[in-house]
């Protein structure tokens, strides 16, 4: 059990949560969309001091965990079969494929590598002019810019060796898809702080508008967090739906126009599949036609059967939001953060290994 | 993941025929490189969050000083230098 005592801003903690426990009347159902944002919760113990009318569901907002099984197993055979050098973000390598993991592709003598940044990516190519390299280019829309600029990078120096698997995955399509779902409980969003850092809040108004539902975008601190709340309960108790901005000092209207320039550049949008979720459309960014020369899903020819998810991970009911981790029969048994069965038990962003990590026995909020 | 750290510019160079200008950004620090293409504006002294090697927005010092404390206290400081997670 986390103390208020242990807080810095402990005064500030305890007023936002003195303040929900005297605002809230009936039972919300809040999402919080990123999965820093999940994991600051459960990692603060902020679940737990709330009102139990509260309900938190998190989102799908780990690119790691939506990350399709076919898109690890073809960076597995590119690793593998086609003596690339695959480079990756670390939190991608221990997520199961269909067989195995790129940790394990590498402990194998693949050549995998883990990076800082995808520019690293780029030297690696050019230091290698023998060798093809590529990056495997995951993250929602904070990532994709520096993704692009990898590519317009190894465009500038002329590198033929170059070229990234994409998984880009888009936050507003999908939150479209969860409120269009007819089995929808979600009454209102936690938007996510770093994605509107690049994106502004342009595409926000119309999601309020269409579903009636309030976004209030917010920073990732426990008084970021609890500041978010206090503001979206405030709306659901008013009847209000309005685009609130609790992260201003970061993230401002217009967002980033120099990052969504360069995207804009490599790539179009396009129909994603999220692992867990479907293919939800117009969720994606790849590579456009000019630079497919930088797509290694066109360069190279990947012959893999699509392989079946895990019968006994319910990762997809967990991202979408139907079902908490520890409502899982494998959770914490047959499913650890060791010996993972699917990708959220996996990436420090997942739901799973944040419950797994951080939560006390019956601190949790049941679903 | 979306998280970014908050870093002090210390200096700045410009690659590929002074089109393109990496800065050495510090993390309490920790000096890594980053590029500012995505902030045209930002100069030596000045505090941004690094993204993935990207510098994605200015902070004030301020909001710098406290937000890096708090990575620091959660553990990730470390985690997001060396192995990026997204």
């Amino acid at each position: 059990m986390k103390y208020l005592t242990e807080y810095r801003d402990a005064d500030v903690v305890e007023k936002y949560i003195n303040e929900l426990h005297k605002i809230t009347t009936q039972h919300w159902n809040i999402m919080e969309v990123c999965g820093g944002q999940t994991h600051s919760l459960v990692k603060n113990g902020l679940l737990s001091m709330m009102p139990d009318k509260i309900n938190m569901i998190h989102g799908p907002g780990c690119p790691v965990c939506v990350t399709p099984l076919n898109l690890i197993d073809k960076a597995i055979y590119l690793a593998e079969e086609k003596n690339v050098i695959l480079c990756s973000f670390g939190d991608m390598l221990r997520v199961p494929g269909s067989k195995k993991s790129l940790l394990e592709a590498k402990a194998n003598g693949a050549d995998v590598r883990i990076l800082y940044s995808p520019l690293e990516a780029v030297k690696i190519a050019k230091d290698n002019p023998n060798r093809e390299v590529v990056f495997f280019a995951v993250g929602f829309e904070t990532t994709a810019p520096a993704n692009a600029l990898s590519v317009l990078h190894a465009a500038r120096e002329g590198l033929k060796n170059y070229s990234i698997l994409t998984s880009h995955v888009l936050v507003p399509p999908a939150m479209e898809a969860i409120l269009s779902d007819d089995t929808n409980i979600v009454q209102g969003f936690l938007g996510a702080g770093h994605v509107c850092t690049i994106m502004g809040l342009e595409e926000y108004y119309p999601i309020v508008e269409n579903y009636k539902t309030p976004i209030v975008v917010t920073g990732f601190e426990p008084v970021d967090l609890l500041q978010g709340i206090v503001m979206l309960i405030k709306q659901l108790e008013k009847g209000e739906y309005k685009l609130e901005n609790q992260y201003s000092r970061v993230v401002n209207e217009n967002g980033n126009e120099a990052a969504r320039n360069i995207m804009e550049q490599v790539f179009e949008t396009s129909s994603r599949e999220w692992r867990g979720i479907g293919t939800i459309p117009y969720s994606g960014f790849d590579v456009k036609k000019e630079l497919e020369q930088f797509d290694a899903n066109k360069k190279f020819t990947i012959n893999i059967p699509k392989a079946e998810e895990s019968k006994e991970c319910i990762a997809g009911e967990v991202l979408r939001g139907k079902k908490k981790p520890n409502q899982c029969p494998m959770f914490g048994t047959k499913c650890t953060p060791t010996f993972p069965l699917g990708a959220p038990m996996v990436s420090s962003e997942g739901a799973c290994a944040a419950y797994y990590h951080f939560s006390q026995a019956g601190e949790l909020q049941e679903a | 993941m979306c998280l970014a750290i908050p870093g002090k510019i210390q200096s700045i160079e410009t690659i590929h025929n002074g089109t393109v200008r990496m800065a050495k950004v510090s993390f309490g620090g920790i000096v890594k490189e980053a590029s500012l293409e995505m902030l045209p504006t930002a100069d030596v002294g000045d505090y941004v969050l690094v993204h993935v090697g990207v510098a994605i927005s200015k902070v004030d010092e301020a909001e710098a000083a406290k937000s890096f404390e708090y990575l620091k206290d959660i553990g990730e400081i470390d985690e997001l230098i060396e192995h990026t997670q997204v």
